[in-house]
């Protein structure tokens, strides 16, 4: 078994171990519930928009709350000691944690497909839109991933690791709200880097080559830099 | 030459300003158990984090097995169980759980590790305790377990940071045979600030004393570079004063030091260290015979590590 693939089921594991995975299916599935069933009943609608629209904002923090044990835990308690000591690459351990938190994401997303077969009973959904939606968060919910193993590749301290993932998401997310508030020069810049921009166009059911490569790059720029921060103990 | 398994020359490691290991070499040759011996914040973990790639050295070279400890770090890493100070293990896992994780890690084949992870189980009496998680067992059992998992692999090279400490006393005498038995086929370097530990398990020792190496030896070698020997030595004087005792002691040829410790009612026991490492014995026994004093103890107390560790690592005379 590849030694990325034995710390990514190692921390799945601790995540259906301990109370962090249900509590967060729990808080999600109310969240995202009341966001599916909300359109529903009050504008007697049967789509997903309301839920695609503000799920970006709900893994801000969410995703932190996932990554933030993945590295400053091991930091803490000295096992990461233990765990590059073996014969293994820092970017194995960045990945395998990486996988671990995506894959717990992608089963909260997957749970969500159940009010999406309960909308889709009562009124037929549009299927372009929704299964664009669901590749756009996944697309998303990777790179938040990637962002919260780096914040907590950077301390030891799950606070701060939570609280700098979320500051991250958060301005990612905010930038495609204030891009009509900067100066004009800034604009194209703060609307490339606005996380939800990029959702959009696959929310609508475009899958569009730029997004997903900003996507895939937010994902190795991260992982990359929670790599170098692992590295840097033996920086001379 | 080529069972020198660990070769380390002016290794050092800068945090900062502070120079924690101070241009240290040595070498340990295959089968040794070396105990590596200093007061705390010495720079033992130190160099052994050097010695497993944790760290990178500031300046110098450590090669293990063969392999540069920096340039083939992995080759390396391969070769060594390491098992870092206090322990450091993942509690949430059941002790197999754990144990099978390690050796996925290190990429042995399923058939490889069940039979390895029985065998090193049975060694470090663990078969019991297989099902239960990390965090519940108890400090000793933890020890045991950090054991196991740095010779999951068979490695070549053991390395310990301190692998009794925080032990009861049946425990320590546990793990200390647990090592012994392993040095005889493996190469082991081993950290402790504990004096009895080394003298019961190691085979060579390096004290080292504000990141420098102050000596390297065996423990004999070490206890015979204590200059000179004590006696302990009671009498009965028949009426004479302790001080004429004294006297008469201290003026010995090669007495350095005569001094009254307490002894037994209506005796006087004294301490008295030589310079030269002749016997006194016999002309202490002489002494006593010529002034009529009854004989009750005579004891030439052999130097001990303490002492010797005590003076190479504050630089104080360990006997005065």
């Amino acid at each position: 078994m590849s030694a990325t693939w034995a710390i990514s089921k190692r921390e799945i594991r601790t995540y259906f171990n301990s109370p962090v995975a249900y509590i967060v299916v729990t808080v999600f599935m109310l969240l995202a519930g009341y966001l599916f069933f909300n359109t529903l009943f009050i504008e007697k609608q049967a789509e997903m928009r309301g839920y695609f629209g503000l799920a970006p904002m709900l893994f801000t923090f969410i995703i932190p709350a996932i990554t933030m044990r993945l590295i400053a835990e091991e930091k803490g308690s000295g096992t990461l000691e233990l765990l590059i000591t073996m014969p293994i690459k820092d970017w194995q351990v960045v990945v395998g944690k990486f996988i671990a938190a995506l894959t717990l994401v992608a089963v909260l997303l997957g749970l969500t497909l159940f009010y999406a077969f309960t909308l889709n009973s009562i009124g037929a959904i549009d299927k372009g839109p929704t299964y664009g939606g669901y590749l756009g968060l996944l697309l998303m919910a990777a790179a938040y991933v990637a962002i919260g193993v780096m914040a907590s590749a950077f301390t030891k301290n799950q606070i701060v690791a939570f609280i700098v993932a979320f500051g991250i998401s958060f301005a990612l997310y905010l930038f495609g709200r204030i891009a009509q508030l900067v100066p004009e020069s800034l604009q194209p810049i703060v609307t490339f880097l606005s996380i939800d921009g990029h959702f959009e166009a696959i929310g609508r059911g475009v899958i569009d080559s730029r997004d997903v490569i900003y996507y895939l790059s937010m994902v190795t720029v991260a992982l990359v830099l929670a790599t170098l921060s692992l590295a840097s103990r033996k920086w001379k | 030459m080529t069972d020198v398994m660990i070769q380390v020359e002016n290794l050092t490691k800068d945090y900062g300003p502070t120079r924690a290991v101070d241009s240290v070499t040595f070498s340990v040759r295959k089968g040794e158990v070396l105990g590596f011996l200093g007061p705390n914040g010495a720079g033992k973990s130190t160099t052994m984090k050097m010695l497993t790639c944790f760290l990178a050295p500031t300046g110098g070279h450590a090669r293990v097995a063969g392999f540069d400890v920096f340039d083939e770090s992995l080759e390396v890493r391969k070769r060594i169980g390491y098992l870092p100070e206090d322990t450091p293990l993942y509690r949430d896992m059941t002790v197999s759980e754990f144990l099978t994780f390690t050796a996925d890690v290190r990429g042995m084949t399923s058939e490889r590790r069940e039979s390895r992870i029985k065998d090193i189980g049975a060694r470090c009496g663990l078969a019991d305790v297989a099902g239960k998680l990390v965090g519940e067992l108890s400090k000793g059992f933890r020890q045991r377990v950090g054991l196991a998992q740095a010779m999951v692999h068979d490695p070549d090279i053991l390395i310990l940071d301190e692998p009794t400490s925080g032990l009861d006393p049946n425990q320590i005498v546990e793990i200390r045979s647990l090592i012994k038995e392993v040095g005889k086929e493996k190469t082991v370097i081993l950290s402790t600030h504990i004096l009895p530990e080394v003298q019961a398990t190691c085979s060579r020792i390096l004290i080292i004393s504000g990141g420098k190496l102050v000596a390297d030896g065996t423990p004999d070698e070490l206890r015979s570079r204590e200059k000179g020997s004590r006696y302990r030595v009671v009498v009965e004087s028949n009426g004479v004063g302790g001080d004429a005792v004294k006297a008469k002691l201290g003026g010995i040829a090669g007495v350095t030091r005569c001094e009254s410790v307490t002894g037994e009612e209506g005796a006087h026991a004294f301490s008295i260290d030589a310079q030269v490492s002749d016997d006194l014995r016999k002309i202490l026994f002489r002494a006593a015979v010529d002034n009529r004093w009854t004989l009750l103890e005579l004891v030439r107390e052999s130097a001990n590590l303490e002492d010797v560790f005590r003076n190479l690592t504050t630089g104080e005379e360990p006997r005065s």
